[in-house]
C-alpha cells in the first residue's frame, strides 16, 4: 500500500490532535488559533483555525477550554503556559511569528528555561512553544526572521526545526511528551509541502540529526527549509560527479555533534546552510564545532551560506536576495572541491 | 467649534484621500499586484484625520500595522507610499518596509508597526524628547483594541502619566483584533477606563464622527502641550475590510457590517457640512475627483518606478559600520 502523503501543516495539526486525544493534560493556546472566540454562531466557530491554518478543526473536537484563543498578550499567555506546565499541564502555546519573541522573552528565557535549574532540579516545565520562522512571504522585517539561534543560546531550552512533514509530526509528538520546554520552529514556506506521514502516532527523538543524502565528497549541514535547497544543490553537484552528504540539523538543542563530525570525517569538507543571520548563529556554532573537534579531518575552509547580517527586507527582489539559494551552495562546494 | 472653512476642506480632503487609497489597494491586492500582508484602514478615517488635524509637521505619531491612514493624515506623500507598498525603489522606505513598516520620520511619522503594542513606548520617547528640548511638540499614539491588551501599552500609559508626557493615546476600537471581538478580549467595561486608572482622562469618543474626534483631540493636545500630561481617547469605529486582505471574514455578520457602514464618516461629514451650509456640494465633489486623480497618479508613479537593485538589501543596517 502506498504511504499516505500529508502536508507539513497537516502533519503538525495531526500531531496536536493525536496528543490531545492521548493525554488530557495537553491543551493549546494562542491568538486566533480557532477564531471568533466566545461567539455561539456555529458558522463562526473556527473562523480562522490559526493565522496560517495550522490548528484548523481542533476546536471542533476538543472545545474552547483546550483550544484556547487568547487576547494579544504574549507575555501573559506564554508565561501562563510556563505556569501551567509547572503545575501539571502540558501546554502547547503558539507564538505567531518568531519575530514576536521580544514581547515575551523574559517568560521564556528567565522563567521557562531556568526554573528547573534554579530550583535544584525540582521543577519540570513540559511546555511547547510553537512558532513560525522564515522569509519568503513578503512579510517584511518583523514577521520573517529565522532567529532560532537566540533560543539555542539559553541552557534549559530545547529547540527543534523540522524540514519535512514526517519529522514535523514525529518531533512535535516528542516535544509534547518531553518534560523540558521546547521551542518548535515551523518554517511557514514549508506548510504546503508534502511528504509521507504515517497515520499512527510515532516519535522522532529530540537530538539526533536526519541524514537525507549520503555522499563522500562534501558535508552539507542544513536547517529547516535549507535542507530541501541543499538537496537541490546536491543533485546539481552530483551531475558533476560531486557527492554531497547532507545532514539535516532538525534538532538545534540538544544537537547531534557526532553526526556532524562523523560526516566531516568521511568527506573532509563542510558547508553549513542556515537561513538565520550569520553572527552568533547555528552556522557559526557548527563551524566552531568543526574547528574544535574535526579540524584534523578538514581539507578545506568551512563555508557558511547564510542570510546576510541584515533584517529581512520587504520588496521581492530584496527578499529573494536575502534567502540563501542553491546557486550559492553549489558555488561554495565547487570552491572547496 | 473652531473649524474654519480651510480646516473643513483639509479634513475632508485627507479623509477622502485615505478612503481612495485603501479602496484602490483592496482592488489591487485582489488582482495580485501587491505582495505581503496588507491591513486597510477604510472606515476609520475620521480618527486619524480628526487627531492629526491638531498636529504640525514637527509633531510625532506612532502607528500600527494598519498604518496607511495615519501616514496620509500626517502628510506623508502618497506617491512614495504607493511605491513602498508595491516594493519599489522609489518607495518612502526604498521598498524595505512595505505596508507594515511604512514610515516617514522626516514628517514625524515613526512607522507603521508589525508588532502589536510596539508603538506606545516609542510614543513616550517622542514625547520625552520634545519635553527635554523644551519644545511644544506633541505625540499621537495610535493603537487598537487588541493592542490595548499588551503589557507595553499599560506600561506606557503609566509612564506617560507619571512623567506628564505630551502624548495623546488614541485607541482605535474597531471591535476586533483579527477574529477576536472585544467582548472576549477586553476585561472591564471599556478601554478608556484604563486611562482613568492610571490617572489621566479616559474618554470614549464616537470614532465615526470626525467632529467629535476633532474636539476631543483638541482638548487632549492642549493638555499635552501645556504640560498637563497625557489623555486616552477610545475612539469607537469599525474596519470595513477584513483584518488583512485575503481574510474571508467569517467572524462577523454581513448585517453587522452593513449596520456600521451606515455610519460612514465621510457621509456623516458631508451631511453635517451641507446641512449646516458650511461647504458647497461642488467643493466636496471636486475634492472627490482630486483624490481619485491623485491615486491614479500614485499608482502610475509606483508602476513606472524600478524595483530595487537586489544588493540594496545590504544597505541601511547601520549609519556607519
Ligand atoms: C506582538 C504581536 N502579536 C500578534 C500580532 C499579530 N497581529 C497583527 S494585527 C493583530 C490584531 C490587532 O488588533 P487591534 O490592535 O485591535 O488592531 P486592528 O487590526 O483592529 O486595527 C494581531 C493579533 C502582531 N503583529 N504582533
Ligand atoms: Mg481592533
Amino acid at each position: 500500500m502506498a504511504e499516505r502523503e500529508l502536508t507539513y501543516r497537516g502533519a503538525i495539526n495531526e500531531a496536536l490532535r493525536l496528543e490531545m486525544r492521548r493525554d488530557e493534560s495537553v491543551f493549546i493556546m494562542g491568538e486566533d488559533i480557532a477564531g471568533a472566540p466566545g461567539r455561539d454562531d456555529p458558522e463562526m466557530v473556527d473562523a480562522w483555525g490559526g493565522v496560517l491554518k495550522v490548528t484548523e478543526g481542533l476546536i471542533n473536537e476538543f472545545g474552547p477550554e483546550r483550544v484556547r484563543d487568547t487576547p494579544i498578550t504574549e507575555s501573559a499567555f506564554i508565561g501562563a503556559g510556563v505556569g501551567a506546565a509547572a503545575t501539571g499541564m502540558r501546554p502547547v502555546v503558539e507564538l505567531m511569528f518568531i519575530g514576536f519573541m521580544g514581547v515575551t522573552l523574559d517568560q521564556i528565557i528567565n522563567q521557562a528555561a531556568k526554573m528547573r535549574y534554579m530550583f535544584g532540579g525540582k521543577a519540570k516545565i513540559p511546555l511547547v512553544i510553537r512558532t513560525t520562522i522564515g522569509a519568503g512571504f513578503r512579510a517584511a522585517a518583523q514577521h520573517s526572521d529565522a532567529t532560532y539561534s537566540t533560543f539555542v543560546h539559553f541552557p534549559g531550552l530545547k529547540v527543534v526545526a523540522p524540514a519535512t512533514p514526517y519529522d514535523a509530526k514525529g518531533l512535535l509528538i516528542s516535544a509534547i511528551r518531553d518534560d523540558d520546554p521546547v521551542i518548535f520552529c515551523e518554517n511557514k514556506v514549508l506548510y504546503d509541502t508534502t511528504g509521507p506521514v504515517p497515520e499512527e502516532d510515532y516519535t522522532v527523538p529530540l537530538g539526533p540529526a536526519g541524514h537525507p543524502r549520503d555522499g563522500a565528497d562534501v558535508t552539507i549541514v542544513a536547517i529547516s527549509r535549507m535542507v530541501s535547497i541543499s538537496l537541490e544543490a546536491a543533485d546539481r553537484l552530483a551531475a558533476d560527479g560531486i557527492e554531497a552528504d547532507v545532514v539535516d540539523l532538525r534538532c538545534l538543542s540538544p544537537w547531534d555533534e557526532d553526526a556532524i563530525i562523523g560526516s566531516i570525517e568521511k568527506t573532509g569538507r563542510l558547508v553549513v546552510v542556515d537561513e538565520d543571520n550569520p553572527r552568533c548563529s547555528m552556522a557559526s556554532d557548527v563551524a566552531a564545532l568543526a574547528a574544535s573537534r574535526a579540524l584534523g579531518y578538514l581539507d578545506a575552509p568551512v563555508q557558511m551560506i547564510t542570510a546576510p547580517h541584515t533584517p529581512v527586507p520587504f520588496s521581492p527582489p530584496l527578499e529573494d536576495y536575502y534567502v540563501p539559494k542553491a546557486d550559492a551552495i553549489v558555488e561554495a562546494v565547487r570552491a572547496i572541491t | 467649534m473652531d473649524l474654519d472653512r480651510d480646516k473643513l476642506l483639509w479634513i475632508y480632503r485627507r479623509m477622502r484621500q485615505i478612503r481612495e487609497f485603501e479602496n484602490r489597494l483592496h482592488e489591487d491586492f485582489a488582482a495580485g499586484l501587491i505582495p505581503g500582508f496588507v491591513h486597510l484602514y477604510a472606515g476609520e478615517e475620521a480618527i486619524a484625520v480628526g487627531v492629526c488635524a491638531h498636529l504640525d509637521d514637527d509633531d510625532f505619531i506612532t502607528s500600527t500595522h494598519r498604518g496607511h491612514g495615519h501616514c496620509i493624515a500626517k502628510g506623508v506623500e502618497i506617491n512614495g507610499m504607493m511605491a513602498e507598498i508595491r516594493g519599489k525603489a522609489s518607495g518612502c522606505c526604498k521598498g524595505k518596509g512595505g505596508s507594515m513598516h511604512i514610515a516617514d520620520v522626516d514628517r514625524g511619522m515613526l512607522g507603521a508597526n508589525g508588532i502589536v503594542g510596539g508603538g506606545p513606548p516609542l510614543a513616550c520617547g517622542a514625547g520625552l524628547s520634545g519635553r527635554i528640548r523644551g519644545s511644544r511638540q506633541a505625540t499621537a499614539c495610535f493603537f487598537g483594541d487588541g493592542g490595548s491588551n499588551q503589557g507595553t501599552t499599560a506600561e506606557s500609559l503609566n509612564l506617560a502619566a507619571v512623567w506628564k508626557l505630551p502624548v495623546v493615546f488614541i485607541c482605535e476600537n474597531n471591535r476586533y483584533a483579527e477574529t477576536t471581538s472585544t467582548d472576549y478580549s477586553i476585561g472591564g467595561p471599556d478601554i478608556a477606563g484604563r486611562g482613568t486608572a492610571f490617572g489621566m482622562p479616559g474618554i470614549v469618543v464616537d470614532g465615526q464622527d470626525v467632529f467629535a474626534v476633532y474636539e476631543a483631540a483638541g482638548e487632549a493636545f492642549r493638555r499635552a502641550r501645556d504640560g498637563e500630561g497625557p489623555t486616552l481617547l477610545e475612539c469607537q469605529t469599525y474596519r470595513y475590510f477584513g483584518h488583512f486582505e485575503g481574510d474571508e471574514i467569517k467572524y462577523r455578520t454581513r448585517d453587522e457590517e452593513a449596520h456600521y457602514r451606515e455610519r460612514d464618516c465621510l457621509e456623516n461629514f458631508r451631511s453635517v457640512v451641507l446641512d449646516g451650509e458650511l461647504l458647497e456640494a461642488e467643493e466636496l465633489d471636486a475634492i472627490d475627483r482630486e483624490a481619485e486623480t491623485a491615486i491614479v497618479d500614485a499608482v502610475a508613479f509606483a508602476e513606472s518606478s524600478p524595483l530595487p537593485d537586489p544588493a540594496e538589501c545590504l544597505n541601511d543596517v547601520y549609519v556607519a559600520y
